[in-house]
């Protein structure tokens, strides 16, 4: 099969490294051809997770076909490529939805699964891999291997969150979840520091199925973690009175033209645009209808919007802080972050329900705060490093598929399961062929 | 009005584009290729995405003596044919079409398996006075270049043949299309150096499924590639001999 090698990111473009491409068009063809590799589906991990410096990139995007839906039990097989936007479509009509989405529809159902993604209802739901019902793993050696809860089940929990290295993922078999419309119902409610902010998300009476909070995190002093807390469920028949509930527009998306100059996004515009939101969005008390696909995934109505940033790229950097020291750890974040005047033009915290058992899954019950923050100098690596020390203290960790920079000692202090984990990869792929960029400077599976 | 249409080949990225198109608009379909597994899984897609019936067998292009009988399990298992797209190909290895073994096999796919199963599909169009064959030719064919005139010319021969097919059954009311797609992004051109504007299959395979409503019968995709090809089809030997394409 012929190659393509050509300079390759993440989503947040940094790091760009030269990788070797291959895209298999048939099912029998997706299988390791060379001494590494890694599997990447549609590229919206952050950081390099997908890419694998000066070795082979499986590209997944043609092996997208579902296989099967049940319309009737609501279970979908589908091949590991397919996108959450090419399922959506065919799924809502049928009155299912996805049992929990990331913030962005154009990612793989390969990918969710690799890294055990969240949506906004982890606190009551949990991650991804918990509807996940079924896969079919290509090994090291080609063979195909069918991994559940039931059967194999070790190498199961250690390919949800896995990053892709244990092995190709072929198929998904996934537990989708019965919606009566395609509307969501949604309230927010502003807090004038995160304080109050935590309050809002801890209120029972304000809590429903969906519930994350946006931080303008340009607010100092006594507005330190201002924000939004958007609550929302999708709208019952009742709530959604219509002849034709489960209809839904397909949306037009918009893509940016060209890279943003480097200062497009500073402290003065983020500030500017983040008075405006708050103003805009706390003025929404009573409950409102919004389609799924603004509710879901409002960037994506702005095709390529990492271009923002700029062509030095970004980090976004999520974390996650338990319970008992959430506050005061997020609160010690927010702080530095403040202090550093460096402005993210995204902040966004959200709850964590009880953890999943897959080995290198990032939720665990707690509160997780993500943060966009575009790469202007070498500064910025030294405050990251700054933010993991108080993320360790705290008892919290990051996010792999978010992650570009994080040392393989602070991986392994906050993910105490690696150890368990690694022995299973090695078990089933003992020269470490499934390697990527990520898992080198982890020191997870394969060499430098 | 959704009708049932047969693709050959069906599982390259531009068959799947094009019958993405057919089902989009409610057509019935029939998948062939050699590769059971795969049609399997493209035929189950098909079906989950636009909800319409999907059959598929297998079928060899350079298996001409089973033409006929596979033919006949086509209309015995959809009963009634609207219509009939032909995308295999084998653009094969051009070094080794230097030998005539390679250069026979491309030729046996590309020209002589397509003559032989459009046989079966004019022959059955032809007294039912309707119905339409889409066959998928190549720019390549437009002119002998070094760098793959072996497929080139199998590709002319087929676009000459459809010319003379279209001619043939115009009186019967047979629609015959012949699609010459430029670069377009499949297995056969990722990762060639020197492409430019590469156009998806799926882009193409709804252009193909257009063509129906429209009265063309010669269809360069994207449309562009019809001035390309009419520039590089008029430099005159002398010079064009000397260039490196």
């Amino acid at each position: 099969m012929s190659t393509l090698t050509t300079p390759l990111s993440g989503w947040g473009r940094y790091p760009v490294e030269s990788c070797e491409l291959e895209r298999p068009e048939r099912y029998a063809d997706l299988r390791p051809t060379t001494d590494t590799l890694i599997a990447r589906g549609q590229g919206r991990s952050y950081g390099d997770a997908s890419i694998n410096e000066n070795g082979r990139v499986i590209l997944t995007e043609r092996i997208n076909r579902m296989l099967e839906l049940d319309a009737r039990l609501g279970i979908l097989r589908a091949e590991a490529g397919v996108t959450l936007a090419e399922i959506l479509p065919v799924i809502v009509k049928q009155g299912w939805f996805l049992p929990v989405t990331p913030g962005t529809k154009f990612v793989s159902l390969g990918g969710c699964v690799a890294a055990d993604v969240h949506g906004k209802n982890h606190h009551h739901e949990g991650g991804f891999a918990e509807y996940v019902l079924g896969i079919e793993l290509i090994l090291a050696d080609g063979t195909r291997k069918t991994c559940s809860v039931t059967e194999n089940e070790d190498i199961f929990w250690a390919t949800v969150g896995g990053m892709g290295l244990t092995g190709i993922i072929g198929e998904v078999t996934l537990q989708l979840i019965p919606i009566q419309t395609s509307q969501m119902m949604v309230r927010h409610h502003a807090a004038d520091n995160i304080g109050h902010l935590f309050q809002l998300l801890q209120d029972p009476a304000l809590d429903d199925r969906y519930s994350v909070a946006w931080i303008d995190c340009l607010a100092t002093g006594d507005q330190l973690g201002r924000g939004i807390a958007m609550f929302g469920h999708h709208a019952s028949a009742a709530e959604y009175k219509s002849d034709n509930p489960l209809f839904s527009k397909p949306k037009r998306t918009r893509s940016l033209p060209f890279d943003f100059p480097a200062l497009a996004l500073n402290p003065l515009t983020i500030g500017a645009f983040n008075k405006l939101y708050y103003y805009k969005e706390s003025r929404k008390l009573t409950p409102f209808l919004a389609d799924y696909d603004s509710y879901f995934y409002p960037l994506d109505a702005i095709g390529k919007w990492n271009r923002m940033y700029g062509k030095r790229g970004f980090v976004q950097y999520q974390c996650v802080i338990p319970d008992q020291t959430a506050l005061e750890g997020i609160t010690a974040l927010l702080k530095v972050l403040s202090d550093s005047r460096r402005a993210s033009f995204l902040a966004v915290l959200k709850r964590f329900g009880a953890k999943g058992k897959g080995m290198l899954s990032f939720p665990l019950a707690g509160y997780t705060l993500a943060l966009d923050l575009p790469i202007r100098d070498k500064g910025l690596f030294s405050l990251l490093d700054k933010l993991d020390k108080i993320v360790l203290q705290h008892g919290g960790r990051v996010y792999l598929a978010k992650d570009a920079r994080l040392s393989a000692e602070s991986f392994q202090a906050m993910y105490p399961r690696h150890e368990e984990w690694l022995r299973i990869k090695t078990e089933i792929d003992p020269q470490h062929r499934f390697s990527s960029s990520m898992s080198r400077r982890l020191n997870i599976g394969g060499t430098k | 009005m959704s009708g049932n249409v047969l693709v050959l080949g069906a599982t390259s990225a531009i068959a799947r584009g094009t019958a993405a198109a057919f089902a989009a608009r409610g057509d019935n379909l029939y998948l062939a290729s050699r590769d059971l597994e795969e049609l399997k899984r493209i035929a189950a897609d098909l079906h989950v995405r636009y909800g319409v019936k999907v059959h598929y067998g297998l079928f060899d292009a350079e298996a001409t003596a089973t033409h006929a009988a596979f033919f006949q399990s086509v209309i015995m298992e959809m009963h009634e044919l609207s219509g009939v797209v032909l995308a295999f190909g084998l653009l094969g290895d051009q070094q080794a079409a230097r030998d005539f073994n390679v250069a026979e096999k491309i030729i046996a796919s590309n020209f002589t398996g397509a003559v032989s199963i459009l046989s079966h599909c004019a022959n059955h169009f032809e007294p039912l006075k309707r119905g339409f064959i889409i066959g998928i030719s190549s720019v390549a064919g437009d002119r002998g270049r070094q760098s793959n005139y072996v497929y080139g010319a199998a590709k002319g021969a087929l676009s000459l043949y459809l010319q003379g097919l279209r001619n043939r059954l115009f009186a019967s009311g047979v629609r015959v299309v012949t699609i010459k797609p430029g670069f377009v992004d499949t297995a056969m051109t990722f990762g060639l150096p020197g492409l430019f504007l590469v156009a998806s299959p799926q882009e193409i395979g709804q252009k193909i499924v257009q063509t129906l409503n429209k009265s063309a019968d010669v269809v360069y995709l994207p449309g562009f590639w019809r001035y390309i090809m009419l520039i590089i089809k008029h430099i005159p030997e002398p010079i064009f001999k000397r260039m490196k394409m």
